[in-house]
């Protein structure tokens, strides 16, 4: 009976832990928040924002049939309403039961429904195909899920999350819930919201996904880089969406 | 190369317009290397002009201290109905061009 209370209460204490949040709803910033009012500027300007030339690309591909059976995304999703689509993901995919991206789901897209080759991650046809998908969803709140089959993906996620690494011997929580806000030599550190990928970033002068964000930090602290696509990448990206629960969608953002 | 060109559709006689392009292009400066150590060779637009109705009402040439992606606005004068059309090239030869139409009333 006392093992069983025991139980009880360190399930119940498991649950409190994962409803807590370092930063609270009412808290949560836009990366874009971060940086200056030019580049705030930029984003908002549908025209002049530079990742809109991969938005617009997606678009052309988007009724691009491709593969044997020659068949676009629009042969499918005729109405092409993708509007909080990208705001969902990451998330189970229900016929492998596998967690999947944005990049994922259209890549499985690619190679079960149309029999055409998976695009390569970072390639830009394939950003410019996840850009013109979340673009549909500018402006609607992050909402994915972390019930079910998604539950223990979000816990190995929080655990890399929290995880020290590198030869700095950081976790992103260190940087990204502890001192948010405050400056790191030039720049203004961020709370790490994925809600503007894939977004243009001035020092890569390019569109880059939110792996290669992932990876830039890495790098920054010195850590290993996993490559593009692997399990660990996809966990933390669940963990970040439900830790960003809430926050609109801006993609294509334009960072620093 | 893909561009993008936003001018407005229609316009008064004597209108002041904002011209406005942005073009996907590298813009490689030539002073990075690549991942075995090789200097990437220099490879930017380093022409770009505007023709009204045949008429060229901008140039630019531009060089390895713009980005990429570049993005370029100027103003001109609405004077008759016709094409705005850009044209461009960069250190390799290849040649880009687009075109827009305005109206112009009055």
């Amino acid at each position: 009976m006392r093992r069983l209370a025991l139980a009880a209460v360190a399930l119940a204490a498991g649950v409190a832990f994962a409803q807590e949040r370092a930063i609270a709803p009412g808290e949560l910033k836009s990366g874009s928040a971060f940086r200056g009012s030019g580049l705030r500027a930029l984003q908002n300007d549908d025209f002049a924002n530079p990742g809109m030339l991969w938005v617009e690309r997606g678009e052309k591909l988007w009724r691009e049939p491709a593969g044997k059976k020659s068949l676009a995304c629009a042969s499918c999703h005729k109405d092409a309403n993708m509007r909080g689509v990208a705001a969902s993901y990451p998330k189970i995919e229900k016929a492998g039961g596998k967690l999947v991206n944005l990049e994922g789901r259209i890549n499985l897209c690619r190679a079960g429904r149309m029999g055409a080759e998976p695009l390569r991650y970072e390639s830009d046809e394939l950003l410019a195909l996840t850009a013109y998908v979340a673009r549909q969803s500018l402006g609607a709140p992050i909402a994915t899920r972390i019930d079910g089959a998604a539950r223990a993906h979000f816990e190995v996620g929080r655990a890399s999350y929290h995880l020290r690494r590198g030869q700095m011997n950081l976790s992103c929580a260190h940087c990204h819930d502890a001192q948010w806000g405050k400056r790191l030599l030039s720049e203004t550190i961020s709370q790490g919201h994925p809600n503007a990928y894939p977004a243009y970033r001035m020092e890569w002068q390019t569109m880059g996904s939110l792996e290669r964000r992932l990876r830039a930090c890495l790098s920054g602290i010195r850590a290993e880089m996993l490559p593009y696509g692997s399990q660990e990448y996809l966990d933390l990206e669940l963990y970040l969406a439900w830790r960003a629960q809430g926050l609109p969608i801006e993609t294509p953002g334009v960072r620093r | 190369m893909a561009a993008r060109i936003q001018i407005p559709r229609e316009a008064k006689r004597g209108e002041v317009i904002e011209v406005r392009i942005l073009i996907q292009h590298p813009m490689e400066t030539g002073y990075r290397h690549d991942d075995v150590g090789h200097l990437i060779k220099r490879n930017v637009i380093n022409v770009l002009s505007c023709r009204y109705n045949g008429v060229e009402v901008f140039r630019a040439d531009l060089s390895s201290g713009i980005s990429a992606n570049p993005y370029v606005q100027f103003h001109t004068v609405a004077e008759a109905s016709g094409d705005l059309e850009f044209s461009w090239i960069d250190d390799e030869g290849e040649r880009g061009s687009e075109r827009q139409s305005i109206v112009v009333k009055g």
